[in-house]
């Protein structure tokens, strides 16, 4: 129980810090209104040419792009989470002070990016949908339990998205700096995720794979749930069990570093 | 015996790349057959210079190390074997990093400090009171830290460490960087928190005043042994080590003649520069210039830390490379 209050509030202070950074939240806003206008009209034209790509009708096709673009920072697509911070402290040997508390990294850390993300989709995300729904016909399910099931899928999304970000950071006891992991990890977050087409439309093996990634989970997953394309039970055990994979390799990538930890920043 | 350390040793290994796939491993001994003890309420400062291994035993003996050798007891606990449980009899302060949350107001890192180490409601508020009054950061709760200034944010993160009432301090340069009223704020309350409550202190440090007026007790470390463990006095002995009086005269006057008592090194038109032992008051000294000569004004400067302690190695007959430096291919 002890446990529980203590990471609630750490959420609550990811959530509270990221609130602070006002001037950076509206821009975000902008950003992802006016990206969101510009994939629509790519969307609409290819649609138009290919309609029913990917198994999505038209109205299908408006809604993922506004919800990809409610979900850009909500789950830290292109990289920008705590997972940055992480990467700072790990660098400058600042995590030292994080190992003399009695807390468990890891769950400090999720909770933190948890916090996180409530606040990017509640300050930021939230309002560029809006806008979508309110100017462009969106395909939007009226019944309370799909949207609820809606909710249940992001929560696992928000940690997958923490899993594949927190192996990342951890990679910098190793590496000494974290750039590099950084570009990379945008590439593939972006494209993995399916921000640029949604990954039902690539066909064959490729296709098959890109599904299957963890990436997966973070944007195509509740998706499909929202629009009714996947069976709940369904999403929920493909993001469950990535979760799960990802905080494991976490914990043991985590055993491994502390014990390096040391060596770095006298 | 609150703190027990026995012929702990922690040797790293270190790859260099010495060639396309070609490494070379060196064994680098950190910390070498280190022992001491520390009896509960002692205060004892740590010195020595740059990475003679203080560091690596204060990650020691809060266990996010594991000694490579000998034994290792912090109140009865093997540190590396139980961190967390540790972790709630200990408090650490570093002076160059912070524990407070950043960009939120410094209220919200004591509140999250209240639920990490499960501080009773009652407790939490009766030493949050106290310590922000005794540091006085009663107006600066609701400020941001990254609005606080240096010593501000110094006696913030001291705060923090203590909140939860450990046993023992420690101490990494709390002084650094702070100007003369910080600094004695600091070290009155860490005197006062001693003896009120009996709080173990290990103090690492640059500035030969906390120790001065802190620690009865100092240990320098060089090159992860123990080169010396006692009063500083001691130390000041051992490295005979002098401090300066300046003094200004009225006007330009052959060096001043104090016979063995002193001894000028410096002139500079009415201002000269006599050094005297570390050891011995200025009191007989100033009595006598001030007899003797047309005295403006003086000032007395410490020996820093350094100095002390690179005499005191010298004495020693302390070499500068480091004896236990091995090359293994």
């Amino acid at each position: 129980m002890g446990a529980g209050r203590l990471y609630t509030a750490v959420a609550a202070g990811g959530f509270r810090r990221y609130a602070t950074y006002r001037a950076a939240t509206a821009a975000g806003v902008f950003t992802n209104t006016v990206f969101g206008i510009i994939l629509v009209y790519t969307y609409l034209a290819l649609w138009d040419e290919k309609p029913h790509l990917g198994g999505y009708d038209q109205a299908q096709a408006v809604t993922y792009v506004w919800l990809g673009q409610c979900l850009y920072a909500t789950l830290a697509i292109q990289g920008g989470g705590v997972e940055k911070d992480l990467m700072e402290r790990i660098r400058t040997g600042e995590i030292a002070i994080d190992l003399y508390r009695p807390a468990d990294l890891q769950l400090w850390w999720l909770a933190t990016d948890l916090g996180r993300s409530l606040f990017q989709m509640l300050g930021r995300g939230v309002i560029p949908f809006v806008f979508g729904a309110v100017f462009f016909s969106m395909y939007l399910p009226t019944d309370v339990v799909t949207w609820m099931t809606f909710a249940v899928a992001l929560l696992l999304a928000m940690v997958v998205s923490f899993g594949i970000r927190y192996l990342a950071a951890l990679s910098v006891f190793w590496l000494m700096d974290g750039m590099g992991v950084s570009q990379a990890m945008m590439v593939l977050g972006i494209f993995c995720s399916g921000m640029t087409l949604p990954l039902n439309v690539f066909p064959g093996a490729f296709g098959e794979v890109v599904r299957a990634l963890p990436w997966a989970a973070q944007l195509q997953v509740p998706a499909d749930v929202l629009m009714g394309e996947s069976t709940p039970l369904r999403a929920f055990a493909f993001q469950a069990a990535w979760a799960v994979a990802l905080l494991a390799a976490g914990r043991l990538l985590q055993t491994a570093a502390t014990r390096r930890v040391v060596v770095q920043g006298g | 015996m609150f703190i027990e350390v026995d012929g702990v040793e922690k040797v790293f290994e270190v790859r260099k790349k010495t060639g396309f796939l070609k490494r070379e491993r060196r064994q680098v001994r950190a910390v070498d057959e280190l022992s001491f003890t520390v009896a509960r309420g002692e205060m004892v400062g740590y010195i020595g210079p740059n990475g003679a291994g203080k560091s690596t035993t204060i990650k020691m003996l809060t266990g996010i190390l594991t000694p490579s050798g000998g034994r290792l007891r912090v109140a009865g606990i093997d540190p590396s074997r139980e961190r967390t449980k540790l972790a709630h009899r200990i408090g650490v302060v570093f002076g160059q990093r912070t524990t407070l949350w950043w960009d939120l107001p410094l209220i919200d890192s004591y509140r999250l400090m209240h639920r990490m180490y499960r501080i009773p409601d009652a407790r939490y508020r009766e030493n949050l009171d106290r310590l922000v009054e005794l540091l006085s950061l009663d107006t600066l709760l609701d400020v941001p830290v990254r609005q606080l200034s240096l010593g501000q944010r110094m006696r913030g993160d001291i705060v923090a460490a203590l909140l939860h009432d450990p046993d023992v301090l420690y101490l990494d340069e709390p002084t650094i960087g702070l100007d003369v009223i910080s600094k004695s704020k600091v070290r009155d309350f860490l005197r006062e928190l001693n003896e009120e409550h009996g709080t173990t202190v290990l103090l690492t440090t640059h500035d030969l005043q906390d120790i001065e007026q802190l620690c009865s007790r100092v240990m320098v470390i060089d090159h992860g042994r123990l080169m010396y463990d006692g009063p500083l006095a001691g130390l000041h002995e051992v490295g005979e080590s002098e401090r300066t009086l300046v003094v200004d005269l009225e006007r330009e006057l052959p060096p001043i003649d104090m016979g063995g008592a002193a001894r000028v090194v410096k002139v500079e038109g009415p201002r000269q520069w006599l050094a005297f032992p570390a050891s011995e008051s200025a009191a007989p000294l100033v009595a006598r210039v001030a007899a003797e000569y047309p005295l403006v004004d003086l000032s007395v400067r410490e020996p820093d830390i350094e100095t002390v302690i690179a005499k005191m190695l010298h004495s020693l007959g302390d070499t500068p490379k480091p004896p236990s430096d091995r090359t293994t291919a």
